[in-house]
């Protein structure tokens, strides 16, 4: 098969379990995003991908062979670390032309080459400068192009936007997709940071504590989460215990609700409700009774703080739907019901 | 960061003691010895303020030359073995657990603590016939007899070595532990061999701290005057030696000043060299 591949990848340091049996496949052409908090083995995975840390279990295989013991300089990737790891002593150039140079590329496919990546990264003519002298951003793009500079079949970026600002973040994380879509390149990012996976991603891959909660496209993920812990990390949600009888009738916070089912046989479940599915009615049937706590008024969305049952459930709605509410109201809330979604207990 | 120029002459204030401490302790006695060079020798007493050239004439022989020529060639010499030595060493150091690296830290500052005669005297047993590393290759069977390793050229360059390698560590030390470790890592991903990622960007990244090394290094060893003395033959002797002997033994101070002159120019020579050779290399 084309692609990466881990089968059952496990690393152990001592007794800490980094990397747990993590299984997973990357079609080749794919972006993949892997997310989690700090510490939950993103990176170490990523690393083991990369040759630079040895697996104590499973097998990685990359379009067919097993590339586990193969040492990093023979895997012909390219990788962007948080540090960028730009060598000082080089020029903007010669950082990019180093693949080559090691490779005893011809001089002037190197220099051919190098015009080539710097146009690509917006960058013409600055071959000949000292990276000290780069801003981050085009710090960042030069770090980018050298790693790309061999076409390596597989591309690798460790934290790579997290010491850029929040606007010039957003603007690379679109460009590294175009980027990627263009080059049709294999690409694993690691981050921490939700939106910029969402931006990116074909696969985002959820980890936490060494194992992979769900991977799945970015839309896919939001909307069906796999469980409480991915429902929680990504965008925030509003997590209600729902108990079902036997007839199948379901209740949250020990008020009964219309139209939703937790499936067979299932008595007691979590429901995760996205705030943006959550509105607010007079209060009545069908409706879970609450009163207004606080209102967050952000010109471009109101988020609405419901207390319901000791429970607190947000809400969040345009200013054209905006609901008649104020503090200490009595509301009814609605959850819709098709786009609840039910997590095992 | 921009600072006031001084204005009054309190401004000038801490610069007081250093300048006091560096005519005092440079200035004063460089001076003494630069008027000593060009007083006159009194036979049989010690010497006489006066305006002459001869020690510098004396000195322009073919042999002094040769003497001169030698101990630039062993400063140089113990300098690249120290620097190619010590670069691969503190940079494994540099990787080690931080409680290995304080162990062997602390072992190269105990030689440190060692004088030049005990190293000396060490170094001439291990090279002796008798006593020396030599019997232990006979016990292994790699060698049919022990000989003497000394009085050479090797016992010198090793024993300068030896004396020079912990200053030459501790040098390189804070470079290589502030070295980013990624930039090997980085280099590997890209297709450079651990030994390759080494040469191409550990050295390169540190070149003015090796230039700046191999200078140190090279004055360190321009001064010693015991070792080649204990370890070499009279062909091994270097400049300091014969300074050393005009002064003490034969009493002829202003030669021994006028050498003494000679060897700090040619030392600020070399060094300015050096530097403007380094400058160049960047440049390019």
């Amino acid at each position: 098969m084309s692609g990466l591949a881990l089968n059952n990848v496990t690393k152990e340091f001592g007794t800490f379990t980094a990397v747990n049996n993590v299984d997973l496949t990357v079609p080749h052409g794919t972006f993949v995003c892997m997310l989690g908090p700090s510490g939950c083995g993103k990176t170490t995975l990523l690393r083991m991908i990369a040759g630079l840390d040895l697996p104590t279990g499973g097998a990685i295989r990359l379009d067919g062979d097993d590339i586990t013991r193969v040492p990093t300089h023979k895997r012909n990737l390219g990788m962007v670390f948080q540090s960028l790891a730009l060598f000082p002593h080089l020029t903007v150039g010669e950082n990019i032309a180093y693949p080559l140079r090691i490779r005893s590329a011809p001089k002037e496919d190197q220099k051919k080459r190098v015009d080539e990546l710097l146009s690509m990264i917006h960058l013409s003519g600055y071959a000949d400068r000292p990276v000290s002298k780069l801003s981050g951003g085009q710090r960042q793009r030069v770090a980018i192009a050298r790693a790309l500079s061999i076409s390596p079949k597989l591309f690798l970026l460790d934290e790579p936007l997290s010491a850029l600002d929040a606007k010039l973040r957003e603007a690379m994380q679109v460009e590294l997709r175009q980027l990627q879509q263009k080059l049709g390149i294999t690409t694993i990012v690691v981050t921490h940071d939700q939106r910029e996976a969402m931006t990116m991603a074909d696969t985002v891959v959820v980890m936490n504590r060494g194992e992979i909660r769900q991977a799945a496209s970015p839309i896919e993920i939001y909307r069906r989460p796999a469980d409480t812990f991915v429902a929680d990390f990504i965008g925030s949600t509003n997590l209600l215990e729902a108990e079902a009888d036997s007839a199948g009738r379901v209740t949250v916070l020990g008020q009964p609700v219309a139209g939703i089912s937790l499936g067979p046989n299932i008595s007691k479940a979590t429901l995760s409700v996205r705030p943006e599915d959550v509105h607010l009615t007079a209060p009545g049937d069908g409706a879970l009774s609450g009163t207004v706590t606080f209102v967050r008024d952000l010109g471009g969305t109101i988020e609405t703080f419901v207390d319901v049952a000791g429970r607190q459930i947000i809400a969040v709605s345009t200013p054209r739907a905006r609901p008649d509410v104020s503090v200490g109201q009595p509301v009814g809330v609605v959850l819709l019901p098709d786009v609840c979604v039910v997590l095992a207990k | 960061m921009r600072r006031e120029t001084p204005q009054r002459l309190a401004d000038y204030g801490p610069l007081f003691f250093p300048a006091m401490m560096l005519i005092v302790f440079f200035v004063v006695p460089f001076a003494t010895m630069i008027a000593v060079s060009f007083f006159q020798r009194q036979q049989g007493g010690f010497y006489v303020p006066a305006f002459e050239l001869s020690n510098y004439q004396r000195f322009l022989s073919l042999f002094f030359a040769n003497v001169l020529g030698f101990s630039l060639m062993l400063a140089i010499a113990v300098a690249i073995c120290c620097v190619v030595l010590a670069i691969p060493f503190t940079y494994l150091l540099t990787r080690m657990a931080r409680k290995v690296q304080i162990i062997w830290l602390v072992a190269l500052l105990s030689v440190l603590s060692l004088s030049e005669v005990i190293i000396g005297f060490a170094w001439s047993t291990l090279f002796s016939r008798t006593a020396g590393i030599t019997n232990l290759l006979v016990m292994a069977g790699l060698m049919s007899e022990a000989k003497a390793l000394l009085p050479s050229f090797g016992a010198v360059l090793t024993g300068m070595v030896y004396q020079a390698f912990p200053y030459t560590v501790l040098v390189l030390y804070p470079a290589l532990v502030r070295l980013d470790p990624t930039l090997t890592e980085a280099a590997r991903t890209l297709g450079a061999s651990p030994i390759k990622a080494f040469f191409t960007v550990v050295v390169p990244a540190l070149r003015n701290t090796i230039t700046a090394t191999l200078i140190m290094v090279f004055i360190f060893a321009l001064g010693s005057y015991l070792l080649p003395q204990l370890l070499g033959r009279p062909q091994h002797w270097t400049l300091s030696v014969l300074i050393t002997d005009q002064a003490i033994y034969q009493s002829n101070m202003p030669f021994a000043a006028a050498m003494a002159v000679f060897l700090v120019l040619v030392t600020l020579g070399l060094v300015a060299l050096t530097v403007i050779a380094g400058r160049k290399g960047e440049a390019a």
